[in-house]
């Protein structure tokens, strides 16, 4: 007979097996999961520090924080948001998603997988050790040499953000390699690359990207590690060492970080707009070989983050080229993504209104960056405000809102469940105008003269008012993500059930349960074109006919 | 209205919001109050008050505000480059919200819209068309890169050897001998006749700064190692305002620029002038003492004493700069003495220390400080 005292007991063994169940998974969809969890409690970590700076700078001559802890702040906010947020989210997503839009029963090696969950995990976990080694890094997430030799940052501090970064690169790496093994190596019966969903033809140049981007900045970082801990003067000017060495190193990896964190972000709008505007996307051979083209130009582009280093005219003049040379594949992209609406029959469900909003966003913040690529632009606009508003309307406007279209489109299938309508307009509405209202004004304190990362300024240069509209703003996307979060916690106790396929869609995802069984499907299914739901429920007009 | 004095009232006279409405609304500026509160310990009161800018500064740092020739010729790109870019935003924008309110679904539509799978003669359209805008955008871009950097100095201009430190600015005339002074810069304006253009050297003494008077022209940044150059030239006197644009570290905020731009004669007669030695009165040797037998010499220079320390900012005619601490103050006396009293209580982190001065030292010796005109 059952006693009171073995019912907690038994349920902590049912809690206990559960946690050792999510440990020691190697199961792509609970790992695509946990990077994902990792990345929201990131997110929300990294929001605040946002929401700190943004206190600070409400007033001229702000007390809210201290030198210190706001440069701290700000090398925090952009660390975490790049490496340990915008990565874990997208390599999270990819990991659920790739596999079943491909059908394939996992990723090509599960265990290397699971190995390159961990890795990111304690490298986040490492960057914020920090805090209780004496105090986070200070020295900017792009952590220019030399202020980063021992000499000008003497706390572990930097030495926890290069293991860090170092760590997390190579689960990045490792997840890179995997994503392009599975891709190439286990698609479903069929599916030549061709017929690839362009999700995964853009996490296919994605990860060939972290692959020839990732080590220049693995290698630059053991380079200031043995600069700062063994003596080496790599980046060390007084010794011989070289401070634009470190720049060109670091950029010639951040760059193309720049189009790693926004491809993803394409290809899920490339899967979003067409289900719900019912059309096929138009012109998928040039959306693939746009891609392609954007990931071969941003290796040729990493010096225009360096227009103010003192270039040669004839270096200007080829960064400025080749910069604005990649507007030409992304708005062909664009192009086709309106070409897509045209003629369609929209429905505005959370995931297309992120969608559009993302067009919208990422429109103005292509429009600025064209501005930046031009080398005299740059040599005022550069660490100016404007910068900070203009790759926010990138990472944000572009990355996060792409991000957010993906997790509501592919959160039925994650969990069963539908996120609430109402609630996911709210959030939705909120989030464009809190954006707006933060980053727009940000553009206009930059023209009026003020540099990014001070954390204080005197009145009397009109910067007041843009500085408390950006941080009314982002009070208004606090609320916002607050209410997202909300959402995501109803659903899982009481959302509605969704089925297999609650959006109509075509990609092989949807033709399995929701959640799919571990092993995905219960038999591979055979391709024969893009969209191989689209033929299943059109017999009389299959899409192979017209591919 | 209060039921409870000393207390914040708890109910609104107008009824119609909570009570903790207001406060909502006030509270960013409530607490951001509550934070100014200052603590220097143990001083007299005159060095526990902040000090506070008595003139605000209203200098126009915005980059369209131009009096120089390469920010003019960058604000013309600007404009044209806008104007571009507005007219692709339109085009764009104005076909995403046309396809949102056209093509929204209707109830009354069944089945699936007719599938397009794309077009090969509009794609090469949309191909060539931007490649072109690109083509001759890069024209212009090329054509304003060589006007803007002028590399060589005409014999008219007047050099100045700009070096960064952490977290101020030293500026060394190497056409008057001995003139080197800090954190504000006289050059002289051009008029009819005789262009003065202004050639800049720039190195930095440890990490990487970056030079910005958005009037006058560009950044151009400041790295150990290297020699950078830039140029800039204006009719217009007066005082310009720019700072530091490249993060260099916990005071980055606080290291500030004032160009001043003094017509032909008043420039000529300053630099004569900064170039001169000290003169010393004798009436504030108590201060002077100090200075010359604390560690201050370690760090500054006042030439024409035995002070020639070459770490912090010289000294020399001190009190002809309008402001202190790399512009983070007023030059007042009364801010002098915070700032000698204490300076770490207004520029954290910076190389100064407290040298634990009574208030009687900190009076004799912003007395003497200020007497170097």
């Amino acid at each position: 007979m059952t006693t009171v005292a073995d019912i907690p007991a038994r349920s902590s063994v049912d809690i206990t097996m559960r946690l050792h169940g999510w440990v020691t998974t190697v199961d792509h969809k609970r790992l695509g999961i946990m990077y994902i969890v990792t990345g929201l409690v990131f997110f929300i970590v990294g929001g605040i520090e946002a929401l700190l700076m943004r206190w600070q700078l409400f007033t001229s001559d702000g007390q809210v924080l201290s030198g210190t802890t706001f440069n701290q702040m700000f090398t925090m906010h952009g660390t975490t948001m790049i490496f340990f947020v915008a990565m874990p989210m997208i390599f999270g997503i990819a990991n659920y998603v790739v596999p079943l839009m491909i059908g394939a029963r996992d990723m090509a090696f599960p265990r290397l997988n699971a190995f390159s969950f961990w890795m990111s995990l304690l490298g986040g976990v490492l960057l914020y050790g920090s805090f209780f080694a004496g105090g986070a890094p200070d020295v900017g997430w792009f952590a220019y040499a030399p202020l980063t030799e021992y000499t000008f940052a003497r706390s572990t501090a930097t030495d926890y953000w290069i293991l860090s970064l170092l760590i997390s690169g190579v689960g990045t790496i490792a997840t890179a390699i995997n994503l392009s093994a599975t891709i190439l190596a286990l698609r479903a019966p069929g599916m030549a690359l061709g017929k690839l969903p362009l999700f995964v033809w853009m996490m296919l140049i994605d990860a060939f990207l972290v692959l020839f981007a990732l080590p220049p900045l693995t290698a630059a970082l053991v380079m200031l590690l043995l600069d700062r801990q063994l003596g080496a003067h790599f980046f060390d000017v007084q010794a011989g060492g070289s401070a634009l060495l470190w720049q060109h190193l670091f950029w010639f990896f951040g760059h193309p970080e720049v189009y790693i964190v926004a491809l993803p972000a394409f290809g899920i709008i490339s899967e979003v707009i067409p289900v719900f505007a019912r059309k096929v996307i138009f012109g998928y051979e040039s959306v693939a070989a746009a891609s392609v083209a954007i990931g071969f130009i941003s290796f040729g582009v990493w010096a225009h983050h360096m227009f103010a280093v003192g270039l040669s005219p004839g270096l200007d003049s080829f960064f400025a080229g080749a910069s604005l040379l990649i507007a030409v594949p992304t708005g062909i992209k664009v192009f086709n993504w309106l070409a897509t609406l045209y003629g369609g029959r929209i429905r505005f469900d959370a995931p297309m209104l992120f969608s559009l909003g993302f067009l919208g966003m990422f429109v103005f913040g292509g429009l600025t960056g064209i501005m930046l690529a031009a080398a005299p632009i740059d040599w005022q606009f550069t660490d100016s405000y404007f910068v900070v508003g203009h790759f926010h309307y990138v990472l944000f406007g572009g990355t996060v809102f792409g991000l957010m279209a993906a997790f509501y489109y592919w959160w039925p299938k994650m969990t069963g469940r539908m996120l609430g309508r109402r609630l996911g307009q709210w959030h939705f509405w909120l989030l464009l105008i809190g954006f707006n209202l933060t980053f727009g004004p940000m553009h206009v304190s930059g023209l009026l003269g003020m540099p990014r990362r001070i954390y204080t300024y005197q009145a009397g240069q009109g910067w007041e008012l843009w500085n408390q509209l950006t941080t009314i703003g982002a009070v208004i996307q606090g609320i916002a993500m607050a209410l997202f979060i909300l959402n995501v916690l109803i659903s899982l106790r009481r959302g509605e059930l969704a089925g297999d396929d609650p959006w109509d869609a075509w990609t092989l995802e949807w033709a399995t349960t929701s959640p799919p069984a571990e092993y995905n499907f219960e038999t591979i299914p055979e391709v024969r074109s893009r969209r191989p739901l689209w033929d299943l429920k059109h017999p009389d007009d299959p899409d192979w006919k017209h591919e | 209205m209060s039921s409870k004095p000393g207390k914040f009232a708890i109910t609104s006279p107008s009824g119609d919001r909570p009570w903790w409405g207001r406060w909502l609304l006030i509270l960013p500026w409530v607490l951001t109050a509550a934070g100014t509160s200052y603590r220097v310990c143990g001083a007299a009161e005159e060095l526990q008050t902040p000090p506070v800018r008595q003139t605000p500064d209203r200098l126009s740092t915005s980059v369209f505000d131009t009096v120089s020739p390469p920010a003019d010729k960058i604000r013309d790109l600007i404009y044209l480059v806008t104007a571009i870019a507005s007219v692709i935003l339109l085009l764009v924008g104005g076909m995403l919200i046309y396809c949102i309110i056209r093509f929204r679904r209707r109830k009354t539509d069944r089945g699936e819209p007719p599938q397009l799978y794309g077009s090969q003669p509009i794609e090469l359209a949309w191909t060539v068309g931007p490649l072109l805008t690109v083509f001759v955008l890069l024209m212009v871009v090329i054509r304003t890169v060589a006007e803007t950097r002028r590399p060589e100095p005409s014999a008219d201009a007047v050099r100045i050897r700009v070096v960064g430190h952490r977290w101020w600015w030293e500026f060394q005339y190497p056409d008057f001998p001995g003139l080197t002074t800090a954190n504000e810069m006289h050059v002289p304006a051009s008029v009819p006749g005789r262009e003065r253009p202004i050639h800049l050297e720039l190195e930095s003494a440890d990490v990487v700064h970056s030079f910005w008077v958005p009037r006058l022209a560009g950044k151009t940044d400041v790295v150990p190692g290297r020699t950078n150059l830039m140029w800039f030239q204006t009719a217009h006197t007066g005082s310009y305002r720019g700072q530091c644009a490249e993060y260099c570290g916990t005071q980055h905020a606080n290291m500030l620029i004032r160009v001043v731009v003094d017509a032909p004669d008043e420039f000529e007669a300053w630099a004569a002038h900064q170039a001169s030695l000290q003169q010393i009165d004798p009436e504030f040797a108590a201060g002077q003492g100090l200075f010359m037998n604390r560690t201050c010499v370690n760090c500054h220079a006042i030439r024409g004493t035995e002070a020639g320390g070459t770490v912090g900012p010289d000294l020399t005619h001190l009190a002809t700069r309008k402001t202190l601490a790399a512009g983070t103050i007023d030059n007042t006396r009364k801010n002098l003495a915070v700032w000698l009293h204490d300076p770490q209580s207004i520029k954290p982190g910076c190389d100064m220390p407290s040298l634990r001065l009574t208030d009687q030292e900190v009076r004799d010796m912003a007395a003497f400080l200020e007497s170097l005109k």
